[in-house]
């Protein structure tokens, strides 16, 4: 490890102001040269989107490996640029070689062995006609990996076990996993760095240290915790994140911090505040993945329609006139454990829980046949009340593949990134599909435009509320409701604390004008689904 | 059903998959992998974990510090050591229901000594090996009737082709399918069970609890008595056949028209509710293949129930296949939807039934016993008649034959010269640089330059002796040799996965093997918009 250097956190970026900085002339005229590469006289790689924007996204990973130096270095420039930092450390690689360590053609790190890397270095170190229009062959994209790449991976379940191991093979040492949840038997089927003694324990602890005892020099770092738990610092040191969530709440709250992180000069995106996410997932034998380059390609929120609605079943039917099995378990689910708190006052009911499913199959099962409804079973109990999405290992590993994959892509600048949406299927034969999706002009997370309501003075809180809640793009799940008015902040409506609740409830049937708030009023909305709080200006309508 | 025992509760998530029965049948299975390269070991680990019955790794090579690199399966104190046993040792810890064996003997010469080694298996899986021990593989399982995959990582390319000669399928598990009601032919039954209801003198309650499906016969026998004989077919007659329905919704005292949702569903069914009833053009297919034509003693309980679906359909089906016996849930109270639901489910049972009594004369007169379709078998066939799937593909000699190696197809889907097509002709011009050479083309940085030229030679050569007049451009040719036979582990963990799952479809009979279609040609995976996007420059 002779010459690891540490990467400071949140230090990656500064560019192209950075390249002027150190005296670096191109650093002026990248505007052009970009569009030169990517109209591309002899370069057969198309470039893909408007702008050009896989050149800046090369540029992104370049920048790391620079500004892992510390200290401004003036080394050799080379034909496209300053990789000072780079030769620097190729020289320093010569002269270790020349001491005679046992190191396998261009990696310096002691712990390896000859040949470890040589399926990586084929597409690091040689030119191809089909690379990014950017990519330089050489050494400094492995040596960048191996010391500097800082990864976070979210979710250390069947898509996050897959995507540490396709990672740490490929290359990345520095990588963190962060996860809340504990080992559970029914992951064993597919979360492959589990064992039946592991049960009960947390799934980043347990994935770290699998896979550092497994794979030498991988340095996982886990963290058995809520990703709202960590704060914006947190999330601020890393390279690439890359999620493996089955949260749609969890996916637009990491996003939203991403977006929170986009800095605007004179109305320009500031490349450097830029972590690119790659997310994944999975249900039964389909899935997706998705490139978002924050302020550059569609984000979470830009598509949240993309997302099917969760389907609830109507109170009535659940209450009066069941038809299917499912119905039933509803049923006892929603009204009979409340009522009857059959193992005592107060206790929720666990859907892990043997004892608890048992007591609700029981039921469903006495409620079905006053119906003569067939078909509730201990299976179809639990997938119910669990809301138990059928998962298994192979559907995964295609997934990881390609998210890891796009995570190689973009920290190396060997290939173009994927742009920007992959679905997979394969029920039916085996079937892959990408398309760009589109960036939403007013997106509430990633376009700077400023969101407004336009509503009558007359309408009711709720009514806004009700927008919040069931807007197509907003999708919120309990919004709380803030208003600056006479020089404080006033709480509108807020429902996470009860005593809270019930004290602005009133507000809900209070008309706009009522509660004072006036045309061009500022509102300020906080939810679970981002992490920061939103701005919506009023507008009234007449 | 009672509480899952442990083995359930581990699988629970993948039994909503395929079925206790999907299970049993994967759990009785060996499976042989040749190779435990990285797209080996990964294959594997997506078939131990899910439980597969045991499996066998031949391999007779060492593991080196390469393999260690790019194999999760393969440890840094195992170089030296026999790969297939160092692979079976850390796979066989992933679940303790699984048998793992390994043969420390390279398939060639099993292949020479004991060809008949390879009849133990399920299904054999080949990764990573040379066309022409690969070549006598496949002959020596064609000729066993035992099923092959043949998967590849080659660089940022993926190849896997299925080699079985026939696949039949019962539960393909459709994603879309239209319900079977059958309001254009509705059975005495349903006649019968509509006419009970009289939605002009009902109460309220009752008229908007009434299930759409009978709203929908009803309107259509009012349809039938003052507008047409047809069925609606058009948009016009459609939007007519929804305002007829529409009029049917109970007005207030005021003349309003009520909320009555089982009307509106109604409504935006009339779209899909009234297609024709037909037997599916591959289900007619079926019928008149020689296998369900000429039954022999030989013949699988799979033709034996076609034969039967056939004789149904010819007698008490009356041109059509047994009825389902599902309904979708709608807006109704239970008891109408129950009695509904069961007036389907009656029907599905006598149309088994009459398959099955098909099916026993059947038995009877090829001399086997009753039992040899159990009451399960019958009813998922019932069930599933419309989505029934048989795949046949080429021998691998065939395809690889100059006279019958799609030579047409090859050469039209190359009038797009980046077309995935080209990665398949590449992995083939790679195989005779190997033959040629005794070596992948670019293993080592300094061969590159000189195997390009090489390797295109080796192109030409395939080409002219295959008669494929296209041009190749010399990218691939480039890019190739740039991967150096290399074996990305992101790559072969996608081919791990993506191989696993094909072998689940062979093992478990369920789902569709649909690209074999266009293996069957070919053998491509395409890898559309994946690593083919970074390969193709489209």
């Amino acid at each position: 490890m002779g010459f690891e250097v540490p990467l400071k956190p949140n230090h990656w970026t500064l560019w192209p102001s950075e390249r002027r900085a150190q005296g670096d002339p191109s650093g002026a005229g990248r505007q052009d040269g970009r569009e030169a590469l990517c109209q591309g006289s002899g370069v057969s790689l198309p470039c893909v989107g408007a702008g050009c924007r896989h050149y800046r996204l090369s540029r992104l990973s370049r920048r790391c490996p620079r500004r892992a130096r510390r200290r401004p270095s003036r080394g050799t420039v080379g034909s496209r640029g300053n990789y000072g930092g780079w030769e620097k450390k190729r020289r320093r690689l010569e002269e270790l070689l020349a001491d005679g360590m046992a190191v396998d053609g261009g990696c310096g790190d002691s712990g390896d062995w000859e040949g470890r890397w040589n399926h990586v270095k084929k597409f690091l170190e040689r030119s191809g006609p089909f690379t990014h229009p950017d990519f330089e062959p050489g050494t400094q994209a492995l040596d960048f990996l191996l010391s500097t790449c800082k990864v976070l991976v979210i979710g250390a379940g069947g898509l996050g076990c897959e995507l540490l191991k396709n990672l740490a093979l490929s290359g990345f040492r520095q990588i963190h996993v962060i996860d809340m949840d504990t080992i559970d038997v029914s992951n064993l089927n597919r979360q492959f760095l589990f064992r039946a003694k592991d049960v009960g324990r947390p799934k980043a602890e347990v994935a770290a240290e699998f896979l550092n005892s497994r794979i030498p020099d991988c340095a996982v770092v886990p963290y058995f915790k809520k990703i709202q738990d960590m704060d914006e610092s947190f999330y601020r040191q890393f390279h690439i994140i890359v999620c493996g969530l089955d949260s749609i709440i969890a996916r637009r709250w990491i996003n939203g911090m991403l977006m929170s992180f986009l800095h605007y000069e004179d109305g320009v995106l500031d490349p450097s505040s830029i972590i690119p996410l790659i997310d994944g997932g999975t249900e039964g034998f389909k899935g997706n993945v998705r490139v978002i380059i924050p302020g550059m390609t569609a984000c979470v929120e830009c598509t949240l329609a993309l997302y099917p609605p969760q389907v609830n079943f109507p109170m009535c039917t659940i209450a009066s006139m069941p038809r299917l099995p499912e119905h039933c378990i509803e049923y006892v689910r929603i009204l009979q454990w409340p009522k009857e708190q059959p193992f005592g006052e107060g206790i929720a009911l666990d859907g892990d829980d043997p004892e608890h499913i048992q007591w609700i199959y029981q039921k469903s099962l006495e409620r079905a046949s006053q119906f003569n409804i067939k078909g509730v079973t201990y299976r179809l109990t639990q997938g119910v009340v669990k809301r138990i999405i059928p998962a298994v290992a192979s559907t995964n590993a295609v997934i990881a593949a390609v998210c890891a994959t796009e995570v190689f892509k973009i920290a190396t600048s060997a290939y173009v990134p994927l742009n920007n949406y992959l679905v997979f299927n394969d029920v039916d034969g085996l079937y892959t599909y990408s398309f760009e999706a589109e960036r939403k002009e007013n997106c509430p997370a990633c376009s700077q435009l400023p969101q407004n309501i336009e509503i009558s003075p007359s309408a009711k809180l709720q009514e806004i509320l009700d927008y919040l809640t069931n807007n197509a793009s907003l999708q919120m799940k309990s919004p709380a409701i803030t208003a600056t008015m006479y020089g404080g902040n006033k709480t509108l409506y807020l429902q996470t604390v009860a005593s809270i609740e019930e004290r602005t409830r009133p507000n809900l049937s209070k008309t706009l004008k009522e509660l004072g708030l006036v045309d061009g009023q500022e509102l300020a909305v906080a939810d679970v689904t981002t992490p920061q709080t939103m701005l919506f200006k009023l507008h009234f309508t007449t | 059903m009672a509480r899952p025992g442990p083995k359930e509760q581990r699988y629970d998530r993948q039994l909503r998959l395929w079925g206790d029965h999907g299970q049993e049948a994967l759990e009785s299975a060996h499976v042989c992998v040749i190779n435990a390269t990285a797209t080996g070991t990964e294959i594997l680990k997506n078939l131990v974990l899910p439980g597969i019955g045991s499996f066998t790794i031949v391999d007779g090579n060492q593991v080196s510090g390469e393999d260690v690199g790019n194999n999760f399966f393969l440890q840094k104190s195992h170089i030296g050591q026999n790969r297939a046993q160092s692979a079976t040792e850390l796979l066989q810890e992933l679940n303790g229901d699984v048998s793992g064996n390994f043969v420390e003997e390279s398939p060639e010469k099993l292949l020479d000594n004991d060809p008949s080694f390879f009849n133990r298996f399920n299904l054999v899986v080949a990764t990573q090996l040379p066309e022409s021990t690969l070549l006598r593989l496949a002959e020596v399982l064609w000729n066993s009737n035992i099923p092959l995959l043949v998967c590849r990582t080659y660089g940022l390319v993926g190849y896997m082709r299925v080699v079985i000669k026939e696949h039949t399928v019962v539960e393909s598990h459709p994603d879309n399918m239209l319900e079977d009601l059958r309001l254009d032919k509705p059975f005495p039954e349903l006649i019968e069970h509509v006419q009970d209801y009289d939605l002009e003198r009902m109460d309220k309650k009752d008229h908007s609890h009434t299930p759409w499906i009978v709203i929908v016969a009803k309107y259509l026998t009012k349809w039938f008595s003052e507008k047409s004989e047809q069925l609606p077919k058009n948009y016009k007659e459609k939007e007519a056949f929804k305002e007829l329905i529409r009029q049917g919704i109970l007005k207030n005292d005021n003349g309003t028209p009520e909320d009555e949702e089982n009307f509106e569903e109604a409504i935006k069914n009339v779209n899909t509710a009234l297609n024709r009833t037909e037997i599916p053009r591959g289900i007619e297919e079926l019928f008149n293949d020689d296998c369900c034509l000429k039954l022999t003693e030989q013949s699988s309980s799979f033709w034996i129930l076609v034969r039967a679906l056939k004789e149904f359909v010819a007698n008490e089906g009356q041109g059509s296949l047994p009825v389902r016996g599902t309904i979708p849930d709608m807006m109704a109270d239970s008891n109408k939807f129950i009695k509904l639901q069961n007036v389907y489910r009656e029907k599905a049972k006598k149309d088994t039934a009459a398959v099955g009594s098909h099916a026993a004369k059947l038995l009877q007169s090829l001399g086997k016993a009753p039992e040899s379709v159990s009451e399960r078998e019958l009813k998922l066939f019932c069930s599933n008649a419309a989505f029934l799937h048989v795949v046949r593909c080429r021998s691998l000699a065939e395809e690889h034959s100059p006279n019958s190696c799609s030579r047409d197809a090859i050469i039209s889907h190359m009038d797009n010269p980046d077309s995935e097509i080209v990665l398949y002709l590449m992995l083939r011009a790679v195989n005779r640089f190997y033959k040629q050479h005794g070596r992948y083309p670019g293993v080592y940085n300094y061969q590159v330059e000189d195997d390009i030229g090489k390797l295109k030679s080796c192109l030409t050569g395939f080409l002219q002796e295959h008669g494929l007049s296209v041009a190749v451009k010399d990218d691939y040719v480039h890019e190739f040799c740039r991967y150096g036979a290399a074996e990305p582990h992101a790559v072969a963990a996608f081919m791990g996965g993506a191989a696993a799952q094909e072998v689940i479809k062979v093992i478990t009979g369920q789902f569709f093997l649909q690209y074999l279609q266009f293996c069957k040609y070919f053998g491509v995976l395409p890898l559309t918009g994946l690593f083919c996007s970074v390969l193709l420059a489209n």
